[in-house]
């Protein structure tokens, strides 16, 4: 019965995941062009470019290597499973004893690893930039990472995703510095992680500090569809860990009824519009940095969090 | 009588390093004496996965050695852990060796020495008295030596000859002060410095570091480490960076946690704080290279300080008297010792392959070679993966152990810890994400893009008992990263008579559990399927619903692809922005850029340069001295004979004036 319920939510899970992905990503463009003053396409402008991607021809280089064609597939389900086990909706105490969140990290480092090798494998230059730049955004963003888990940790005393979500749901709300900070740093990686503005841009070619459209440059037709669903993915994981750890409230518990199943839904559906049209607001407000800058962007978030660890040990000696 | 079959394993391997010697120029010799050595091997890593799961413990006195006193040898689970990584990365250097050796060109100077070389490691890790231990070090380290130089032609490799047989007799120096310190009795067995206990812990302390922690390369003691593993044979490599470094780490186990007694927590500080610098500084330093075996022995050196970080976890624990926290961090430095004998070895054996196929090491003149090397490639990816510590390979498993042991540091009482371990847990995770882009670097520059010279083009697969020593290394690491609980519950029994306490028990299903009371799991299996299901998923969707036409073409770079086969991306410039960011500040580094005066068309010229600070200060110094002394001692060989007398009556006089003044 418990493994059962699990094994449908998972599923339910993994499809909503894929499924919302790139309607995310249609909200964030829509706003931004609002902002913009322009009209936009139509929030569900990725799901046909996506499917036109597919219809495609595909074109591979002849220096390409299997490992061209293979990383897509892999950066997408690595960044599928990663996103199936951030609670969206529900708690999904059944996924918990799998992964807690240095699991999700390290898949969405396996992830990039893939995509760095693809970038290099036909041997251009904007491969290797940004497969370059790419890894080195990951080391300051990893330690930073961590450390945000390490406070996390403290304060729930499991670094199990559930568990945190719970414990932060007992806090009242607002007080709690530690996580604040926390949740400061944990937005400023969830800009470097996922290129946008102000570290990268995605809507850009052709740029000289470009990052994750430089790796990208050589693919075509469906293995382009992949990726382009696998960063919509990201992004939607990014979003989804933020609301689940800082503000989990509205989260159906584990074994509710449909219809606290399908409120939890709603509120999910909030919190991704309500994140969408902030992302856009953020984007819109400021300009891109030099690609040097950005290890200076990411070591905030890492004081941040430092600082956040340095002040729960504090707190919690008195 | 387990002791006696794990002593008859080096007695075996040393008689057929005799008969070797007589036979190595034969043509079947490489194949007879590899093959030998294997099947050896392979009954030693029985014999000591046999003792791990009876968990018995055995001591034996042999009537050799140093009269009337003997030599003591001793089984027990810390000993066993550790025969298993010596004999299994034995066992397989030596299969590999059976395909690799045949491209040697001088076996008699390399087939004798690496079955001694490999029982010598066995008779450390099964020894019981100073003595012994000390005997079986040196010859290590000696057997070791002779591999280095094997290739005596090179100058480099005599340079590095040099310098490792400097620190090696530093370190066996320091390890034997370090003994003479514990056996303040008199009595050199082990036993007695265990009943005895350390008198001195800061200075044995610090003896270990020296002497084992030189072996192991920590730093600043590392500096010899990246010279000698690289100029060695291909298995010896593998032998050397993969299971003589862990020989030294056990030596660090066996002083610091079993004969010194409890340890006070201020000796933590310095085991964690030594580690993080070694990790972070080993993959520094990695990253900056361009020879393939070089930036792999570095990369031993990052490995290493996060075994230490881990150790000096699990002495801060054990301290503090939280024995579940304590048995976390050494399963997981033992864990960690194991995954990283394994792609050690795999990925120094890809090296070695790659050598023998193309006759470089120089990754900025290869590429390409996941065409023409396919299995090889295959498996170097692997190696790769898991010492990147990605999910769900090996090296992940142990580094997430690691991770959630410094989590616990929240409970301990000492501040110096807690501010301690989370700035140690963040360099680890820096490090870990460096490795990463580091063998981004090592693999995409090696195997992908286009060759960049013309030996690289001509590379040919190399032979197919090579690649079966790879495809079980690398089967190896998957295993042990699917089903990491299976292998802690094997270092059960030694992490039990480290820490007195052991991990929880996992089954190979269910997810491993770092300590009871939280609620902290991974399981592997399920990340590996999801993994497998999820690929396979999508690529049947893509199957079905996408249109499947596929096309070969030019490479589109923008419109205009550059032919220049060596403007691809290459080590240096892959490395180049984390050299701006990181290593101006680690190392120096500076970058000029030399332009041509305006409508001059002479090239611009580029240099980077890199100041390696625990060379010029600590070892060119040490260098120098003895430089200038032997200098201003060498006149005493041309003298005179009447000159020579004359000193020995002027040396008898004062000696003998000395002693009368003295009583």
């Amino acid at each position: 019965m418990v493994v059962s319920e699990t094994l449908i939510l998972a599923i339910l899970q993994a499809v909503l995941v894929m499924a919302l992905a790139p309607l995310l990503t249609g909200i964030v463009r829509k706003t931004k062009a609002g902002l913009q003053r322009r009209r936009g396409a139509s929030i569900f402008q990725p799901y046909r470019d996506i499917a036109r991607l597919m219809r495609k021809e595909t074109i591979i280089s002849h220096d390409a290597s299997w490992i061209f064609t293979a990383a897509p597939t892999f950066i997408l389900a690595a960044t599928w499973v990663a996103a199936t086990l951030v609670p969206t909706f529900a708690q999904t105490p059944g996924l918990a004893p799998i992964a807690d969140l240095i699991v999700i990290v390290g898949l969405l480092a396996a992830a990039r690893f893939a995509l760095a090798l693809a970038g290099l494998d036909i041997g251009t230059a904007f491969g290797g930039l940004g497969a370059s730049r790419e890894m080195l955004f990951a080391t300051v963003a990893e330690p930073a990472m961590l450390m945000i888990i390490f406070g996390l940790s403290l304060i729930a005393g499991t670094t199990r995703l559930a568990e945190i979500a719970a414990t932060v749901q007992a806090t009242v709300p607002g007080l709690h510095i530690s996580l604040m900070l926390a949740f400061v740093g944990l937005a400023m990686l969830a800009v470097v992680e996922n290129g946008r503005i102000p570290v990268d841009n995605p809507a850009t070619h052709l740029e000289l500090t470009m990052v994750h459209e430089a790796m990208i440059l050589e693919y075509s037709g469906r293995h382009l569809g992949l990726i382009e669903l696998a960063q919509a993915l990201k992004l939607l994981l990014y979003v989804s860990l933020i609301a689940v750890v800082f503000i989990p409230w509205g989260l159906a518990p584990a074994g509710s009824t449909l219809l606290a199943y399908g409120l939890g839904f709603g509120v999910y559906l909030i919190k991704l519009v309500v994140a969408a049209k902030l992302l856009a607001f953020f984007e819109i407000a400021g300009a891109k940095m030099r690609v040097f800058r950005v290890p200076q962007f990411a070591g905030v978030a890492l004081m941040l969090a430092l600082l956040a660890v340095l002040l729960l040990f504090v707190s919690r000696s008195f | 009588m387990l002791i006696l079959a794990a002593l008859l394993g080096p007695a075996v391997l040393f008689g057929l390093a005799l008969l070797a010697a007589t036979v190595s120029r034969r043509r079947w010799a490489n194949a007879a004496v590899y093959g030998a050595c294997a099947l050896v091997a392979v009954a030693g890593l029985a014999v000591a996965v046999t003792a791990l799961l009876n968990g018995s413990t055995e001591t034996l006195t042999l009537p050799l050695g140093i009269p009337w006193i003997g030599m003591h040898f001793r089984l027990d689970a810390l000993a066993a852990v550790f025969l298993v990584v010596v004999n299994l990365g034995g066992a397989v250097a030596s299969l590999f060796a059976i395909g690799y050796g045949r491209h040697e060109t001088s076996p008699e100077r390399v087939v004798p020495f690496v079955p001694a070389f490999i029982a010598a490691m066995n008779l450390v890790v099964v020894s019981d008295d100073a003595f012994t231990f000390l005997f079986a070090w040196e010859c290590m380290s000696v057997l070791s030596w002779a591999l280095v130089v094997s290739h005596d032609r090179d100058p480099q490799n005599l340079r590095a000859g040099l310098i490792y047989v400097a620190m090696a007799g530093f370190g066996t120096f320091a390890l034997m002060i370090c003994f003479a310190v514990m056996a303040a009795g008199g009595d050199f067995t082990f036993a007695a410095m265990r009943a005895h206990g350390a008198g001195l812990p800061g200075l044995v302390l610090a003896l270990a570091l020296l002497g084992a922690g030189s072996k192991a390369g920590i730093f600043p003691l590392h500096a010899w480490l990246p010279l000698a593993h690289p100029a060695a044979p291909g298995h010896v490599s593998a032998l050397m960076s993969g299971v003589m470094t862990k020989v030294a780490v056990y030596g660090f186990i066996r002083i610091t946690f079993d004969l010194m007694g409890p340890v006070d927590w201020t000796l933590s500080l310095a085991v964690i704080a030594i580690g993080a610098v070694t990790a972070l500084l080993g993959v520094l330093y990695a990253l900056m290279q361009h020879d393939l075996k070089r930036l792999l022995a570095y990369h031993t050196v990052e490995n290493i300080g996060i075994i230490f970080v881990a150790l000096g976890m699990a002495l801060a624990f054990r301290a503090a008297h939280l024995p579940a926290a304590a048995a976390l961090a050494a399963t997981a430095a033992l864990f960690h010792v194991f995954n990283h004998s394994l792609f050690k070895s795999l990925l120094f054996f890809g090296a070695g392959a790659i050598q023998n196929a193309t006759g470089t090491r120089d990754i900025d003149r290869l590429g390409g070679l996941i065409r023409t090397m396919p299995q090889t490639a295959l498996a170097f990816l692997i190696g790769a993966t898991a010492i990147s510590a990605l999910p769900p390979l090996n090296g992940f498993a142990s580094e997430w152990m690691v991770f959630q042991a410094a989590f616990l540091s929240g409970s301990l009482p000492q501040w110096g810890l807690r501010l301690l371990i989370p700035t140690a847990a963040a360099i680890l995770a820096l490090s870990a994400a460096l490795a990463a882009a580091c063998f981004v670097k090592a693999f995409g520059v090696t195997f992908l893009g286009r060759a960049r010279s013309a030996a690289a083009t001509a590379a040919r697969e190399t032979d197919r008992v090579s690649r079966l020593a790879m495809a079980a290394l690398a089967g190896g690491c998957i295993v042990a990263g699917v089903v990491p609980g299976f292998f802690t519950n094997l270092l059960g029994p030694a992490s039990q008579m480290l820490t007195t306490a052991r991990m929880p028990i996992a089954n190979a299903v269910s997810p491993l559990v770092p300590v009871a009371a939280n609620h902290n799991t991974y399981s592997g299996l399920i990340i590996a399927l999801g993994l497998i299901g999820a690929t396979l998923l999508v690529a049947a969707l893509v199957h079905l619903l996408a249109n499947r036409a596929t096309r070969r073409s030019d490479t589109w770079d923008c419109g205009h692809p550059e032919i220049n086969l060596l403007a691809q991306y290459s080590a240096g410039s892959f490395a180049q922005p984390i050299r701006r960011v990181y290593a101006s500040i680690a190392f120096g580094a500076r970058e000029t850029v030399e332009m041509p005066a305006p409508c001059d068309l002479a090239p611009a010229k580029f240099t980077a340069t890199l100041h390696d600070s625990a060379w010029e200060l600590l070892y060119a110094p040490v260098g120098k001295t003895i430089g200038f002394l032997a200098d201003r001692l060498n006149p005493f060989q041309y003298l005179t004979i009447r000159a020579y007398l004359g000193i020995v009556f002027v040396a008898l006089v004062l000696l003998l004036t000395g002693l009368a003044i003295w009583s």
